[in-house]
């Protein structure tokens, strides 16, 4: 059991790690290792370098930061985040256990631009499959997305709808979990199509499938998708947090892209210091 | 003032009869961004009372009034006003984004 997970090891997910462990809390940082900042090719706007940096080497610089101070580094995907008791971060390999939960995953940059995605939302469009997956009970569903975060949607919905098909919308379907037995779609999709419900994909070759329900789950799980999940306020895409980084859920934070806003190293640094200052504040 | 339970016994008398402005909730025991919103729908009850009616759903136990207000993602918030669907919202929110749909 630790005190902080936190999720993201770019500026703010450090940071925020840094600050933690200076106030003596266990902490344990999660990450894919890929970080927005590492393709920055010059930084020449951050406070102390006076002939700019590359993104990778302030990115890896954050990191060695953080193995000279003694913080636990992992790398693994987060696919989901649960409460009992306490928060269970479920990543692709084990499950950890923790009081508080900082996330600074970064901002979801792909973006979907399926036409029907926004007019079904909540009608045959989900983003959260342990919430909804009860609504699709003996239906065909399909999860919009090609890596282990679909493989995580899919088997919540796989006990409970009739077929579970996934969608890479053109990309190659790349998991580490060695699930067989998948039904995969690779055909680029043009639209979704329905009446008052969702009720048919067409693809690009002008083919078409009934479907009743679409679970999006792109790339990997971000703050927001992992956010949303366990219930905090999302607006516009982004996690709603107070001045103390807190989210709508009591203990968990967020800092860093996730929340919008300037996304600048700086800001990021900010938030990270008052998420790692602010979190477990009264035990 | 109470929030009301809705099953498919009572719904004609607490919801489609009723006068005031009715807030359903439609929810689960195993939704956590619907147990967040509890104590956001216990405030409105409470703030509200005068000129509103507060009930909850539990769609385990009535899924046939979730189909037959097509919800298929909680919480969903609907709004009822003399029998009629006014409005509806899906998801956490805050509280004045459900009080704007009054």
């Amino acid at each position: 059991m630790y005190d902080v997970i936190v999720i993201g090891s770019g500026p703010a997910g450090i940071t925020s790690a840094i600050y933690a462990k200076r106030r003596n809390l266990s902490v344990l940082v999660i990450s894919n290792e890929k970080a927005i900042l590492q393709k920055a090719e010059n930084i020449d706007n951050y406070y102390g370098f006076p002939n700019g940096i590359t993104g990778k080497q302030l990115y890896e610089n954050g990191i060695k930061q953080a193995e000279n101070l003694k913080i636990k580094l992992l790398k693994d995907e987060v696919v989901n985040i649960k409460y009992q008791n306490n928060f269970i971060i479920e990543t692709v390999n084990s499950n950890y256990e923790t009081k508080s939960v900082i996330l600074a995953t970064g901002a979801n940059r792909e973006t979907l631009n399926i036409k029907g995605v926004k007019e079904f939302e909540g009608k045959g469009i989900s983003y959260c499959a342990i919430c909804d997956a009860y609504f699709y009970k003996g239906k065909d569903v399909a999860v919009l997305g090609s890596g282990n975060y679909a493989i995580h949607e899919l088997m919540q919905l796989k006990p409970v709808a009739s077929s579970v098909t996934i969608l890479t919308n053109g990309a190659e379907l790349v998991q580490n979990r060695e699930i067989s037995n998948i039904n995969v779609i690779e055909k680029p999709i043009r639209e979704f199509i329905g009446d008052s419900k969702l009720q048919e994909i067409e693809f690009e070759d002008n083919t078409k499938k009934k479907i009743s329900g679409i679970f999006i789950a792109q790339g990997i799980a971000s703050s927001s998708d992992l956010a949303r999940k366990i219930g905090a306020r999302i607006e516009n895409g982004y996690i709603v947090v107070n001045e103390n980084m807190e989210t709508t859920v009591p203990n968990l934070f967020a800092c860093g892209d996730c929340t919008g806003g300037i996304m600048q190293i700086s800001k990021a640094v900010y938030e990270g210091c008052k998420a790692g200052l602010s979190v477990l504040k009264n035990i | 003032m109470e929030i009301v339970n809705l099953n498919s016994e009572n719904f004609k008398q607490e919801v489609l009869e009723e006068s005031k402005t009715v807030l359903i909730d439609f929810w689960a025991e195993w939704c956590m961004p619907c147990k967040m919103m509890a104590p956001v729908v216990d405030e409105i009850a409470k703030e509200k009372e005068a000129d509103l009616k507060v009930a909850k759903v539990n769609i385990d136990e009535n899924e046939d009034l979730a189909m037959e207000y097509n919800v298929m993602s909680i919480p969903t918030f609907i709004i009822i006003k003399q029998g009629k669907e006014v409005a509806r919202t899906i998801g956490v929110q805050a509280k004045e984004e459900i009080l704007k749909l009054l």
